[in-house]
């Protein structure tokens, strides 16, 4: 049972992805009790699916292990997952939250064990890995999930298998009577990091991703990089488990573009750069296409850009692809007209990933709160938002790095607000 | 004192503990080997009884030390949070049950394993003592902020709307900084909810300068106090009781404590003279800071160029000018910003010069990123800038003002285009003091045979330039005046999911000094700079430790007697946070210490210390191992891991079900820095046959949250090849491996390594 204990100088963080975690983090490391909700069954958000980082190719675990376990110590933090905020009533420093939790199944017993996986028989698409590899009906999100807990599909409830699970568990945490409970608690102001979502590269028609196997997108990519992922880190092609060693990654898939998202995403172009990486070091006879609008490598990233485009086995193309087709072994085809030179080209490629942008994950009915949006989704800075300020992907498309300078200052908002309601100005 | 010890110890039968190990025996070695006063076993100790078991030891039966044996220290960390005792926790679940296979003739290791484990957190927690804050700073809510412009205003009134004072330095008689001079802003918002999608939708452009507004904000608020023709002359002590001397022009000194620092000492301009490819001696080429002033003098009316006040008709903008490239005397980064300014510029031209006025952006690679950007550039070609994608080669006085000679990437040929005014994107420099580790940096580019040849000549080099920098902090810290820079002399964070994680406890850079940005972005900045301030003067107050140790209460301390003022800890801290007092001493600042130990390390004659890790709480762990003799054919490897990726991607390892080498005894350091040359030769005395030590990426591209632990280990560990030949000892039974915390497969299979090298080599010599 999860009970929160709040007052009107509590700050709600909706979202534990990185920038929730961060806001979250800072203010109760600043002494400020701090009740974090979060949709997932485990914090981390997107961050967490990430195989390396720009520019550094460094692990995104790495700094997750650090914010976890600044969570795990810090008494000033509730976390609630598998909870999502419905409702917010009242002004700033004076708001009352409606969360709904969903049933894990699962209670704080939980030692993660893992006998219940054993148990259950049931598998379902692992979200996890965007659907590209399957998990058990009960399970372990990621091997660093925090909480560490395992969780109960629904989809098993009321089967054998949720029997079984419970049967399987020697510690009492397997509690199929969990329900769908809602809680309401006062906070005084919200940091709100829903972050984003991959936009649906099926809308993008001419590209085929719903249609051809080879073409896939740049978080799916994410994913068959990692040692941990659905591939054991190969880069293969899904329709036959070949080696995928010509790749064309597609820039703003999606993005600027009058018929899908206006915005520019800001990290796909260092996220192909990366990825292309992943290619080139996997395979010395490697080649890779980028075809881009322009290259946004900003500032020092440019330093990046320029070691990716020294190479010899990557190519860049100023092109927006018109369309792919595929050949008989289904090998996607890009077809279009480079720009420099105004010269047409069909390329056969084994893969091609989608540089998909990113749209806000909550749109606008899906806010408690009546909030200024732009165009995109994206929320802005406004005093008519009264307490509600917005952290990290919410605001706008923002790499890791930004995202969570967005997300520090975003604390200090939120304890501006609850520290005038302690009236601990003085 | 040792009378008010009691040792407890705990251990857990739960997770299949009891099931495949023997805990009768485990809580005999607890109780027999490893003096435990008290022994409890439990089959679920993170339950609720199994807690208040734990609780009721201390509270009613006087347990001050305590040890549990059951998961990782990762694991159920909530549960076990017992801060008002010292505590150790044994991992037999991910260290042992789960990394070894569950099978009769494993049996017999697993649970000498489990013994051992039991035997070194027993052998740990008696040397451990419950860590408690010096109270050596208060809460001081008064914030120095170094630079009056757009971030440092910001960072105060961010501030001070959370109830702290600030003192606002600025070398300038007036506030504002760059952002003050310019004409107009870029838009940081796009176009709003309900905008059509058409193109013909109004979308946001160049709003008006509102730097004047923030001026008046700070002038009337009276938490902020503004120093204005003044520089902070010296700064002294750590977070929580800085000292800085604030003198004004005319050398008047007033003194002010502080509890943290937030230095916005932004950026300069480039100087595009340098490179005469760009022809900058004409009149009729400016740069974009020229550009504003030619703006704003013109008001609303046209602007008009510099050699004869003719009215501009053409423009052409070049972007990149001197950025973005290797080439000699070239910035190698760009400013990130340019392309929006220009746009903003060309704004200007349509608005005050009229429609039929030609301006051309010449880019590379247009950056516009985000939904404002975005908006923004979609805005500019709505007003029918031109935009195209060439390549500028030179920039020449042509018959009409200006000749920009450039490939046509598009059209693919090459263009000479003749226009009343040129307009170059010069890059943003920042305005940071001497780097302190600039000797250190350029001696890492050299390979490592050449670096002791080179020294001087660096040396000469680095204290020729560092005259012409100036300090902006002029910090009294042993390791230099002011804030190490990362790269290009900007002072930003090295960690990607960090910014604010400083070399410099208490002391925040933001804006662009930290990094090229723009005037949200660095309000953005501003604000999260103000946030980490704050903390950090509560945190100081407290005596907890900053980031990413955040809260930790343990702080070191020597041995007076037995130090050899040799300045190893002084030299190598990574933070500045060691001194020398006036007898040539170490003096500890607490609040500047992150606690990672690197001080201990260095220390050769093993004088420094934390309550909690020390060289004795390894040490002893390493002596407590039970050391098989050479007939039973059971090596010991020494596993010294990273507490934040090795440790963590041994425990992972388990739980995917790789298996670790039944020989292997892990211990977590806080960083490879820490460790200590003495533990190598202990363990190697007590006859354990190979070393293994696990630790973060070193290089250009350091994972090392405290720096250089895992480069100063790899250097000092090359000198224990040495002691071992001494002890006629084989070279490779030490090794020093860069793991990650994703190396879940490889990490078990470097100690598989060192299972075959000691096959080879055979076993050590030195068992008894």
């Amino acid at each position: 049972m999860t009970e929160v204990v709040a007052t009107n100088e509590t700050i709600l963080v909706v979202g534990g992805g990185i920038s929730g975690m961060t806001a979250a983090l800072e203010a109760a490391e600043t002494g400020k009790q701090v009740v974090l909700v979060e949709k997932r069954p485990y914090l981390g958000g997107r961050v967490s699916q990430l195989y390396k980082y720009f520019p550094k190719l460094c692990h995104p675990t790495c700094g997750l292990e650090i914010n976890q376990r600044r969570a795990k110590m810090n008494p000033n933090l509730t976390i609630l997952t598998m909870a999502e905020v419905t409702g917010l009533e009242g002004e700033a420093g004076n708001y009352t939250a409606t969360v709904k939790l969903s049933p894990r199944y699962v209670n704080d017993n939980c030692t993660a064990c893992g006998e219940c996986a054993k148990a259950v028989e049931a598998e379902f698409d692992n979200e996890y890995d965007y659907g590209m590899s399957k998990r058990k009906g009960a399970y372990l999100p990621h091997v660093m999930a925090h909480p560490m807990q395992y969780v109960l599909d629904p989809r098993i409830i009321g089967t054998d298998d949720a029997q079984k699970a419970k049967d399987a568990c020697k510690y009492d945490a397997i509690d199929l009577d969990m329900e769908e409970r809602e809680i309401k608690f006062p906070c005084g102001a919200v940091v709100w990091a829903t972050g984003w979502q991959p936009y649906d590269a099926a809308k993008i028609q001419p590209y085929g991703y719903d249609r051809y196997e080879n073409v896939i997108t740049n978080v799916e990519f994410e994913r068959m990089a990692d040692p941990k992922g659905p591939t054991g880190g190969k880069i293969v092609r899904p329709s036959d488990g070949k080696e995928a060693k010509n790749v064309a990654f597609i820039q703003c898939a999606g993005s600027r573009d009058r018929n899908h998202l206006f915005h520019c995403s800001r990290i796909c172009c260092m996220a192909s750069l990366k990825q292309t990486h992943y290619v080139t070091e996997a395979y010395e006879d490697a080649q890779v296409t980028i075809y881009y609008i322009d290259i946004r490598a900003i500032d020092r990233f440019e330093d990046f850009y320029q070691k990716v485009k020294a190479k010899d086995n990557v190519t860049f193309t100023k092109s927006k692809v018109a369309n792919i087709i595929t050949d008989k072994d289904g090998n996607p085809i890009c077809r279009g007209v480079d720009t420099e030179g105004y010269n047409r080209y069909e390329n056969t490629h084994d893969l091609v990933v989608l540089a998909t942008g990113m749209e806000p994950s909550v749109t606008k009915a899906d806010f408690p709160v009546d909030i200024v949006i732009n165009r995109e989704g994206f929320i802005e800075p406004d005093p008519a938002n009264g307490a509600v300020f917005a952290a990290g992907v919410a605001s706008d498309a923002l790499d890791v790095n930004r995202a969570v300078q967005n997300a520090t200052g975003a604390a200090l908002k939120a304890i501006q607000v609850v520290n005038r309601v302690a009236g601990a100005e003085g | 004192m040792a009378d008010d010890k009691k040792f407890a110890g705990f251990i857990c039968t739960g997770c299949g503990i009891g099931d495949r190990l023997d805990a009768k025996q485990l809580e005999m070695t607890a109780t027999r080997d490893g003096k435990m006063q008290t022994c409890h076993t439990h089959e679920m100790l993170c339950s609720k009884e199994g807690i208040e078991l734990i609780r009721n030891e201390i509270d009613n039966e006087g347990a001050t030390h305590i040890m549990i044996a059951a998961c990782s220290r990762r694991a159920k960390v909530e549960a076990f949070n017992f801060t008002d005792v010292a505590m150790t926790r044994a991992n037999l679940r991910e260290g042992v049950i789960w990394a070894r296979p569950d099978t009769d003739e494993n049996q017999e290791t697993t649970q000498e394993m489990a013994d051992d484990y039991i035997r070194m957190a027993c052998a740990e927690v008696k040397f451990m003592t419950k860590p408690t804050p010096s109270g050596e700073q208060g809460l001081n809510k008064n914030i120095l902020v170094v630079g009056g412009g757009v971030t440092g205003m910001t960072a105060a009134l961010e501030a001070a709307a959370a109830g702290f004072d600030c003192h606002i330095v600025e070398k300038e008689g007036e506030l504002g900084g760059w952002a003050a001079k310019w004409h107009k802003r870029i838009p940081y918002r796009a176009a709003p909810e309900g905008t059509s999608n058409s193109r013909t939708a109004h979308l946001p452009g160049p709003i008006d300068n509102d730097v004047a507004d923030l001026i008046a904000q700070v002038e009337a608020n009276d938490r902020i106090t503004v120093h204005l023709n003044s520089k902070v002359t010296k700064t002294s002590g750590a977070p929580g009781r800085f000292s800085a001397d604030i003198t004004t022009e005319s050398g008047s000194t007033t003194t002010e404590n502080f509890g943290a620092i937030i230095q916005a000492s932004g950026w300069k301009a480039f100087d595009i003279d340098s490179l005469p490819e760009y022809g900058h001696g004409n009149p009729d080429v400016v740069t974009n800071i020229e550009l504003e002033a030619l703006a704003r003098e013109a008001g609303d009316g046209p602007i008009k160029r510099p050699s004869d006040g003719k009215e501009v008709k053409s423009v052409a903008f070049v972007q990149n000018a001197g950025q973005a490239s290797e080439k000699e005397g070239y910035l190698p980064y760009h400013s990130g910003i340019g392309d929006l300014v220009a746009i903003k510029q060309a704004f200007y031209f349509k608005e005050q010069n009229g429609d039929d006025c030609d301006t051309v952006i010449l880019f590379d690679n247009l950056r516009t990123p985000g939904a404002a950007g975005e908006d923004f550039y979609r805005a500019g070609q709505q007003r029918m800038i031109t935009f195209t994608k060439g390549e500028v080669k030179e920039v020449t006085s042509g018959g009409n003002g200006a000749t920009v000679k450039f490939k046509d990437r598009i059209l693919d040929e090459d263009v000479d285009l003749d226009v009343d005014l040129v307009v170059l994107d010069t890059g943003m420099v920042p305005n940071s003091g001497p780097d302190p580790y600039a000797v250190t940096v350029a001696l890492e580019k050299l390979p490592l045979e050449e670096r002791d040849a080179a020294k001087e000549e660096i040396e000469k080099q680095v204290a020729e330039q560092a005259v012409s920098i100036e300090s902006i902090l002029n910090l009294d810290y042993r390791q230099g005046t002011d804030l190490p820079h990362l790269v290009n002399g900007f002072t930003d964070s090295h960690f990607i999911c960090f910014p604010y994680e400083t070399r410099r406890t208490g002391i925040y850079a933001a804006g662009p000094v930290r990094r090229p940005m723009d005037i949200k972005q660095a309000q953005d900045d501003a604000t999260g700079a103000a946030m980490k301030a704050i903390q950090e003067a509560i945190n100081a107050s407290q005596g907890r430790a900053a980031h990413p140790r955040s809260g930790d209460l343990s702080y070191p301390s020597f041995r007076r007697e037995g130090c050899t003022q040799c300045k190893r800890c002084t030299v190598e801290c990574p933070f500045g946070a060691i001194d020398e007092d006036e007898e040539r001493y170490p003096k500890y600042n607490e609040a500047r210490c992150r606690r990672c130990g690197t001080c201990m390390g260095a220390c050769p004659v093993r004088v420094i210390s934390f309550e909690n890790y020390s060289i004795d709480t390894v040490g002893q762990q390493i002596k407590n191992v039970d050391i098989p003799d050479e007939f039973e054919e059971k090596p010991r490897i020494l596993v010294l891991a990273c507490e934040n990726d090795a440790y963590p991607a041994l425990d992972q390892a388990a739980m995917s079900g790789q298996e670790i080498s039944p020989w292997a005894r892990v211990i977590p350091v806080r960083c490879l820095g820490s460790v200590s040359l003495s533990w190598i030769t202990d363990s190697m005395n007590n006859g354990f046959d190979g070393i293994i030590m696990m630790g973060c990426q070193r290089g250009e591209d350091y994972q090392c949250h405290f720096v250089r632990g895992s480069t100063m280990a790899a250097e000092r560990m090359r000198k224990v090849g040495d002691t071992l030949s001494t002890l006629n000892l084989e070279p490779e039974r030490v090794i020093v491996h860069e793991v990650a915390i994703t190396d879940i497969e490889r990490a078990p299979r470097l100690i598989k390594d060192m299972e075959e090298v000691i096959e080879r080599v055979g076993l050590s010599p030195f068992k008894f």
